[in-house]
């Protein structure tokens, strides 16, 4: 009893205290939150350095990365490295995703096509991707073809699973409303079935896109004269650790941004969502 | 002319879910079929409707053989099933994209105005109320102009109140284009409200039992003696239905006018 009298008193104390700016600040306090935790360490360390309580020579402090970065950037190559990076990422990503979306729509929606392809791909995808490199460097050459086509074959996986995952359990009742329509088979793909596996869709992209990212590194470390996973072969052949933090620092920055991109370009295909999370999830 | 004959469904596990089930629905008729559970009546149907197939029997609209979903058959589920990326008036509209799209927003914008959702064109379906999400799903089973009408429970999840409202409503909207209704429900009053003939169907296996004529002029005043009396005998039937001492009646011979009490 006391309980459900004394809340709502409470909330409106709260409300009166901080009137307009409270929405204002929470929209930049919320993220800010995230960023606690790596800049304070960061923080730390640059102190512990800068007191001379460790000479920071293996682990350098993030001024010394910051200028690595800097350094890097003012000659060109970082601009260099990054694009090289970038444009495999995106080759591969793309080929992956269309392969992955087309097979996973297919075996999703007709059992015969499951029944024929699912076994196989779930064979491959049972073999480390990486354990395709030997075979794609005899097959594809040393060059860019087949470090495209390992980032391809990262990101495929988890596209097919999760759309023909996600079809699989569309809403049968759904379906049916469909069926009484009378669409045909591409329709019912294009107007039911791919609309309402989108959220899930956008999950699978992520998934494939975060490993996309993680084969790139592999690729370049198969022997690459440029590219951000080329920077780091050559910091650990070097000894230069900053350039090493830097490039996974620039890895960092890149990964999130395009996850980002990803859930940005998402956000106004799935305003029509009725779930948890739009509401920012439990507190 | 809506023909079901002989009409039988027996599941792959075994269950008789449908036994000669025979009936001719004219045009423009509402047809009522009620009956404990387990009596067939979705069965029967997802089988007029094209979405199951009848393991024995036919159903024939105009002499054309159904097999599958057809241009001329529309169904409400008991559960609004609107496409929830779709707004309001897209989901209305969901059946007309053969048409051009000035007609099609034409007749979408005139669907909602029948159904008093105006104001709801652009809004999700999650923003609705469950009778509101319902009266959606009946404007988009009744935009296409099907000749029939299926509705299988469609007002069971709704309050009384809101159930009470969408009964008129949809008589309203029959009206207009006057389509045949076939409507499963459960609900001796709404078979009673809506129908000119109840179709009383007994389970294990599911079966015609009885066929009750409600010769009563539309609007149905609710609270008339007359309207009590038809209620009454509709659930005379039912519980008669349920009844295993009594045995099976030709519903043909019992057909309308058998007034045995």
């Amino acid at each position: 009893m006391a309980m459900t009298v004394e809340l709502p008193a409470l909330e409106r104390t709260d409300a009166i205290a901080t009137p307009a700016p409270s929405g204002r600040l929470r929209r930049w306090v919320r993220p800010a939150l995230g960023l606690l935790l790596p800049v304070g360490l960061a923080l730390a360390w640059e102190i512990i350095v800068w007191r001379g309580l460790s000479n920071g020579r293996l682990v350098p402090p993030p001024s010394k990365i910051f200028a690595t970065i800097v350094e890097l950037a003012k000659s060109g190559e970082l601009v260099r490295h990054i694009l090289a990076t970038l444009t495999r990422v995106a080759a591969g990503f793309g080929l992956g995703v269309v392969a992955g979306t087309l097979l996973g729509a297919v075996s999703g929606y007709w059992g015969l096509a499951r029944r024929l392809l699912d076994p196989t791909v779930q064979a491959l995808r049972a073999i480390p991707s990486i354990a395709w490199v030997p075979l794609f460097i005899l097959w594809l050459g040393i060059f860019e073809t087949s470090k495209v086509a390992l980032i391809a074959v990262g990101v495929f996986f988890p596209v097919y699973l999760g759309v023909m995952g996600a079809i699989l359990s569309v809403d049968r009742k759904i379906v049916e409303v469909g069926r009484t329509f009378r669409l045909s088979g591409p329709a019912m793909i294009r107007r039911i079935l791919l609309p309402a596996v989108l959220p899930a869709y956008v999950v699978a992209l992520r998934v494939g896109l975060g490993l996309g990212w993680m084969f790139v590194v592999a690729a370049e470390f198969m022997g690459a004269s440029e590219g951000l996973g080329y920077l780091l072969i050559d910091g650990q052949q070097l000894g230069k650790p900053a350039q090493i933090l830097a490039a996974i620092v620039i890895f960092a920055i890149l990964g999130k941004t395009t996850d980002w991109l990803i859930e940005i370009a998402a956000v106004p295909l799935l305003r029509w969502q009725d779930a948890f999370g739009r509401q920012g999830g439990a507190v | 002319m809506l023909v079901l004959d002989r009409l039988g469904k027996v599941y792959p596990n075994g269950v008789n879910a449908l036994q000669h089930f025979s009936a001719e629905i004219r045009l423009g008729e509402i047809v009522a079929i009620i009956g404990g559970s387990g009596c067939g009546k979705s069965t029967l149907l997802r089988a007029v409707a094209g979405l199951d197939r009848p393991t024995s029997g036919a159903v024939t609209l105009d002499g054309i053989g159904i097999s599958a979903p057809h241009a001329k058959i529309g169904i409400i589920f008991q559960e609004p099933r609107l496409l929830p990326w779709l707004s309001v008036a897209d989901n209305i509209g969901f059946g007309l994209t053969d048409l051009p799209a000035k007609i099609r927003r034409e007749r979408v914008a005139r669907a909602l105005e029948r159904v008093g959702l105006t104001d709801k064109a652009d809004a999700w379906p999650r923003e609705l109320s469950g009778g509101q999400a319902q009266r959606v799903a009946i404007a988009r089973a009744l935009v296409p102009q099907p000749e029939v009408l299926l509705l299988d429970e469609p007002f069971s999840a709704l309050d009384a109140f809101t159930r009470r409202d969408l009964q008129d409503h949809l008589l309203d909207l029959w009206a207009d284009t006057r389509p045949t209704l076939v409507l499963v429900t459960h609900d001796v009053d709404e078979a009673v409200v809506l129908a000119d003939r109840v179709f009383v169907m007994r389970p294990r296996p599911g079966r015609l039992f009885e066929e009750i004529k409600v010769n009563l002029a539309r609007p149905r005043d609710r609270n008339s003696p007359l309207f009590d009396n038809f209620k009454r005998r509709v659930m005379t039937a039912l519980d008669r239905s349920l009844d295993r001492n009594v045995p099976d009646i030709d519903p043909k011979s019992a057909a309308g006018e058998a007034m045995w009490w």
